[in-house]
């Protein structure tokens, strides 16, 4: 057995591609087999005509597309698009102070990184229905404002655009944070301090040095945010109610209770085409130098 | 530059003292640089020549009643470097990596707010001073360039600000060593063509030697001497610094008799030399010389010249390096003992001298360099 072992090792070690891909196949197979091939059936089923009790029937059809172009579903996907994007940019402006701070910090600088983190350990569901506490009209702040006699009424904040807001900023910001500390953090400090003997102002630092060089960061933390905003139906479903739906909550709604799986097929095929586009054209647009232009 | 003007020390440290924490990394030094001069800050990591540098530029500040750093006669413990007369370039260069050879290069002028037109011409004429061609190189990012050539960016774009002083921060640390001679000579001669004062900060002795008018030795967060290369090499005040730069023999023992300008020293073991008279010599005192191993003989016991010094030991190793072989013989009570001797030709001229022979180390008194107590 072992004189085998050693044989099928020392084939290996002659073989740096078989090795190659004897590392990739357990993880390879996985997602093949769990991503690849459900997104494969998928795309099927929203090219066939729908079965009576959920399910398809055969046969091939191009209705579930052309169903989704109805003002009713481009709203819903507009709205999703807005609020992806005021999601990303919030998290961004929010964000990089704080991913600032800890990288320029020392002592700190785990603890910072621990509370970032910290979040992850309750599950996101917990986390939200914690938010509706926080929200609902006999919540926590609202109590507060009227306690402090800033207002009469409690103020309506659950189930609106408000409510989701915080909720998707809440959610995603530690995906804004991470990956643009990681950036600021391999930043070589003396390339500030090279640009301030240079004659570079702490403002000018920041906008020609610090700013262009956490572009990776940045960019990365955006489609973090962005790409999981856009499918994100949780969030919509408690803090939103019925009337906030997200593209999200519309596939999750095909896919159970109307029992279309067809329809919710093609409404993630053409959201996840629409993503695709988004971030190619968002790559495009970073390439385009921040902050390195000659000052006219 | 008027006359007056030019009696100005460029650079004055008048007793600065800079601590972190417990540690006095700068320990009330003081110094002038003057103008145009090539000045060395030289020492062992951790000895304090990189906080006097930083204190230069201006990214440290000196202590509370820590003493004046004076830019062209003007205190500028509060300055930030920005507001300083000053270019650096850095030890890895800090070469920025998203901006190209030219924009690297402007990005001092463009901070300063110098014409556009101006611009242009004069990243050009940095970039040839320091012989990289504007046409090849001007549009490569930093990524994209050898080491040596980053060294000529960075110097480029310090040069390119047309600066009082420039600080050098062990510029040439990287680079490999042909390279570096070439770049120390190059360094010398920009220093004298534009009339620049350098303030280069080094761990290498030699390189310190090569290019400096003088050089600050520092220890400990003290500049244990100043001077002219050949001062400090030829003599040195102290232990430290004798060590420091190039190699050194050391000897130790009392003084005995003063006769005819000499004093001649008892050694522990009962050897003795003779010594210039010294002001630091006085009756019975512990005296410690050094002699550097070119300056020193390797002679039969028998034929030692007269009036020089000689201690007896055995010859321990030969080594062959080129230029020189060093002789190492083991004298008892002060140790081995390095000589130098110039190679002649080995094939044509072979050494005397062969492990485990009887050996007199030789040398003149005059050759002793007294050093005081640290």
């Amino acid at each position: 057995m072992s004189a085998l072992r050693e044989r099928a090792l020392a084939w290996l070690y002659t073989r740096p591609q078989a090795r190659a891909w004897a590392l990739l196949a357990p993880g390879g197979f996985w997602l093949v087999a769990f991503f690849l091939v459900p997104l494969l059936l998928m795309f099927v089923y929203s090219l066939m005509p729908r079965g009576i009790y959920g399910g398809v029937e055969p046969g091939f059809t191009l209705e579930h597309y052309a169903r989704f172009i109805d003002p009713l579903y481009l709203q819903v996907l507009q709205r999703t698009f807005a609020w992806s994007i005021a999601c990303t940019v919030i998290c961004l402006f929010l964000g990089y102070p704080v991913a600032y701070v800890i990288a320029r910090s020392s002592r700190w600088r785990t603890f910072l990184l621990f509370l970032v983190v910290l979040p992850f350990w309750t599950s996101f569901l917990v986390r939200t229905f914690a938010m509706i506490f926080l929200m609902r009209d006999t919540g926590l702040v609202n109590s507060w404002l009227m306690r402090l006699g800033l207002t009469e009424e409690p103020v309506t904040m659950l189930y609106t655009p408000f409510a989701v807001m915080i909720g998707l900023v809440y959610g995603f910001l530690p995906f804004m944070i991470l990956p643009i500390y990681a950036s600021l953090e391999k930043l070589d400090s003396s390339l500030l301090e090279a640009a301030e003997v240079l004659g570079a102002r702490p403002a000018a630092r920041f906008r020609r040095i610090t700013l262009p060089l956490s572009m990776p960061g940045v960019v990365a933390g955006s489609l973090l945010v962005f790409i999981p905003a856009l499918g994100s139906f949780l969030t919509s479903d408690l803090l939103g109610g019925a009337k906030q739906v997200m593209i999200g909550n519309l596939v999750q709604n095909q896919f159970s209770s109307a029992r279309n799986w067809p329809f919710g097929s093609a409404a993630s095929f053409i959201v996840m085409a629409l993503v695709l586009a988004a971030v190619m054209w968002y790559l495009h647009v970073k390439d385009r130098p921040v902050g390195l232009e000659i000052t006219k | 530059m008027t006359g007056t003007h030019k009696g100005t020390p460029v650079v004055q440290f008048v007793g600065v003292s800079k601590s972190f924490g417990d540690v006095k990394a700068v320990d009330d030094v003081s110094f002038d640089i003057r103008r145009g001069e090539f000045f060395s800050i030289l020492g062992p990591s951790g000895c304090g020549k990189t906080t006097t540098l930083r204190l230069l530029a201006g990214f440290e500040e000196p202590d509370e009643d820590g003493g004046e750093v004076r830019l062209l006669g003007e205190t500028v413990n509060k300055k930030r470097p920005y507001e300083r007369k000053i270019a650096m370039v850095f030890q890895n260069y800090a070469l920025f990596p998203h901006l190209d050879v030219t924009r690297n290069v402007s990005f001092g002028l463009e901070q300063r707010k110098t014409p556009k037109s101006e611009i242009e011409d004069r990243v050009r004429r940095a970039l040839e001073m320091v012989r990289l061609k504007p046409d090849v190189f001007s549009k490569r990012l930093p990524g994209q360039l050898s080491g040596g050539q980053r060294q000529r960016v960075a110097l480029a774009r310090a040069l390119v600000l047309e600066p009082a002083i420039l600080l050098l921060d062990e510029p040439l640390g990287a680079i490999d060593l042909k390279l570096r001679k070439e770049m120390q000579l190059e360094l010398k001669s920009l220093n004298q063509q534009l009339g620049t004062t350098f303030v280069y900060v080094t761990h290498d002795q030699e390189e310190a030697l090569t290019m400096s008018d003088r050089i600050a030795v520092m220890d400990n967060g003290r500049v244990a001497q100043l001077g002219t290369p050949a001062e400090i090499y030829e003599n040195p005040r102290t232990a430290s610094v004798a060590r420091f730069i190039g190699e050194s023999n050391f000897f130790n023992g009392q003084a005995g008799r003063r006769t005819g300008g000499r004093w001649v020293v008892a050694q522990p073991d009962g050897g003795s030399f003779e010594v210039p008279d010294h002001p630091g010599i006085t009756d019975a005192c512990q005296v410690q010389i050094a002699v550097r191993p070119e300056w020193m003989d390797v002679q039969k016991p028998d034929s030692i010249p007269p009036g020089e010094n000689a201690l007896m030991g055995t010859v321990r190793d030969i080594i062959y390096l080129g230029e020189t072989m060093h002789v190492i013989v083991t004298v008892p009570g002060t140790g081995d003992v390095t000589v130098a001797l110039r190679n002649e030709g080995q094939l044509i001229k072979p050494l005397l001298w062969k492990r485990g022979d009887t050996a007199a180390v030789a040398w003149l008194p005059e050759d002793c360099q007294i050093l005081e107590a640290e």
